[in-house]
């Protein structure tokens, strides 16, 4: 099953993508492409992983962390598949990170690393945007290079667990403009999909729609207004993204 | 006027009073407010003071640009009354008095002069931590533990507090006043901080910034069985007990 959430008349609809990847209400009602919203698929809390692939590690030249390496976002980030994030002016590097995301599906505290798989709902993609001018070393990454509003699209749906038999042999693309510039698998996990839900619930509860970005490998680039951001799990779903200029975001505001 | 919540057969009430006597502290409170909630760490003047110093050394090189913040995800949320639950096992828990700001109106990019427009109210946050022993990494495993975010017992009007930048914080444990402060020790005033954070995050109604909390020395620290208590002039008094986990 893969479920997700729509704006249809300024109303948000549950909805769920059948096999010739229409959508369809609850009612059975299928709704057109153009005619809705793309909304993030969940709500929760969200945790970004940080250099959780060996080869973005050493693109950053941070050697691989020890425990896994978390951060927040706030909700006012997320959007919807098929919208458009603004780029602020005056920036030199903005990049985008192609994720595969982990939808808790039941509440979850203190979850053995052998259970911790019965805790996982469904997989969604998320690109994961950072402005690096914005860095500081203070509670890095800050909320001001990662929680920006319209910085993180997340979607198009969630996909059931039980549909991905192997979340850890799954290929990760991005592509700008239709040229590949970022691929890796999630066969590279520094901490895989079990360590982190355990991991996380040892700190807190973990509750349905709680969001895990697993982290991006290698292949960054900067991204320009106008571009169009395409990024890809294997057999979990396509997310598309356009940037658009801060001039542009204002007015449509 | 005093703004609270409760819950009834599994359905939140949202409850106005004029004056504290009428709200029923003994029935044990919501979260007085349920959006986001943002923190300004290094808010702190004595605080900052003590860590100057090592802003200027590795990891951080150079003092911090901008306001550092953190946040408080919904599980750290508890309201007036409610048990703070702490680790045995991972060092000392301190309290984090501090004032709670909460968002009235919609705010995108507002402007340090309009900021207080977009204010409804004030509360008291209790925002709990583990030692904070490096401001270097995104602080979840210190401050993001179930039940470490006390908030309430109510919101105040800002109608109702004329000078927020000025208002006395006292912490007592176990009934002995065991720390002072005033958010007049704020960096970053109320002002800067609503305008900074709304210059790339978009604040919604009910969302809340904790505006900064002291540095936290043992008269600080809380134990298992001891009842903490914070209270801000002209706001009130959160109350919780605290329990091992």
């Amino acid at each position: 099953m893969k479920r997700a959430k729509i704006l249809l008349n300024e109303e948000a609809v549950n909805v769920t993508i059948n096999a010739a990847n229409q959508v369809v209400t609850e009612q059975g009602t299928i709704i057109e492409e153009g005619t809705f919203t793309w909304l993030p698929p969940c709500e929760g809390k969200a945790f970004v992983l940080a250099i959780n692939y060996a080869d973005h590690a050493a693109e950053l030249s941070f050697k691989a962390p020890d425990e896994p390496l978390v951060f927040l976002k706030s909700s006012n980030t997320l959007i919807g598949h098929d919208q458009k994030t603004y780029q602020p002016d005056n920036i030199d590097y903005m990049h985008y990170e192609c994720e595969l995301v982990v939808v808790i599906g039941k509440e979850a505290k203190n979850i053995s690393l052998e259970n911790a798989m019965e805790y996982v709902g469904g997989y969604t993609v998320g690109n994961d945007y950072a402005i690096r001018d914005y860095l500081e070393n203070y509670y890095r990454p800050n909320l001001r290079v990662k929680s920006r509003d319209t910085c993180t699209p997340i979607g198009p749906y969630i996909i059931d667990a039980n549909e991905v038999p192997d979340p850890h042999n799954l290929t990760i693309r991005t592509y700008i403009n239709g040229e590949l510039k970022q691929q890796g698998s999630t066969k590279d996990l520094i901490f895989n999909v079990p360590y982190l839900v355990s991991y996380l619930s040892s700190i807190m509860t973990l509750t349905p729609g709680d969001m895990i970005f697993t982290g991006t490998p290698e292949g960054l680039a900067h991204v320009y207004p106008g571009d169009e951001v395409i990024t890809e799990v294997e057999g979990v779903g396509i997310l598309k993204n356009t940037i658009i200029s801060e001039t542009d975001y204002l007015s449509s505001l | 006027m005093l703004y609270y919540k409760t819950r009834k057969n599994d359905q939140v009430i949202n409850l106005q009073a004029q004056a504290a006597f009428e709200v029923p502290l003994e029935n044990n409170l919501l979260p007085a407010v349920n959006g986001a909630v943002i923190g300004v760490a290094l808010n702190d003047k004595t605080l900052y003071q003590s860590l100057e110093k090592q802003f200027n050394e590795k990891p951080h090189v150079s003092p911090p640009k901008t306001p550092v913040l953190h946040i408080k995800t919904d599980n750290t949320h508890i309201g007036y009354g409610d048990t703070i639950q702490i680790p045995s096992n991972l060092g000392s828990v301190f309290a984090g008095p501090s004032l709670g700001i909460v968002i009235g109106k919609k705010a995108c990019r507002v402007t340090e002069e309009s900021a207080l427009d977009y204010v409804q109210g004030y509360t008291i946050v209790n925002e709990v931590s583990l030692a904070e022993t490096s401001f270097y990494r995104p602080a979840v495993k210190a401050k993001c533990r179930d039940t470490f975010c006390p908030i309430g017992p109510w919101v105040v009007d800002a109608t109702d507090v004329e000078t927020p930048q000025n208002l006395t914080i006292k912490t007592y444990i176990n009934d002995t006043l065991c720390h002072e402060t005033s958010t007049n020790q704020m960096i970053h005033s109320i002002e800067q901080v609503i305008a900074y954070i709304s210059s790339f995050i978009t604040l919604d109604v009910g969302d809340m910034i904790i505006a900064g909390t002291p540095l936290r020395t043992e008269s600080l620290e809380i134990k298992a069985n001891d009842v903490v208590m914070v209270e801000i002039e002209k706001i009130g008094r959160l109350v919780n007990p605290v329990a091992a986990e």
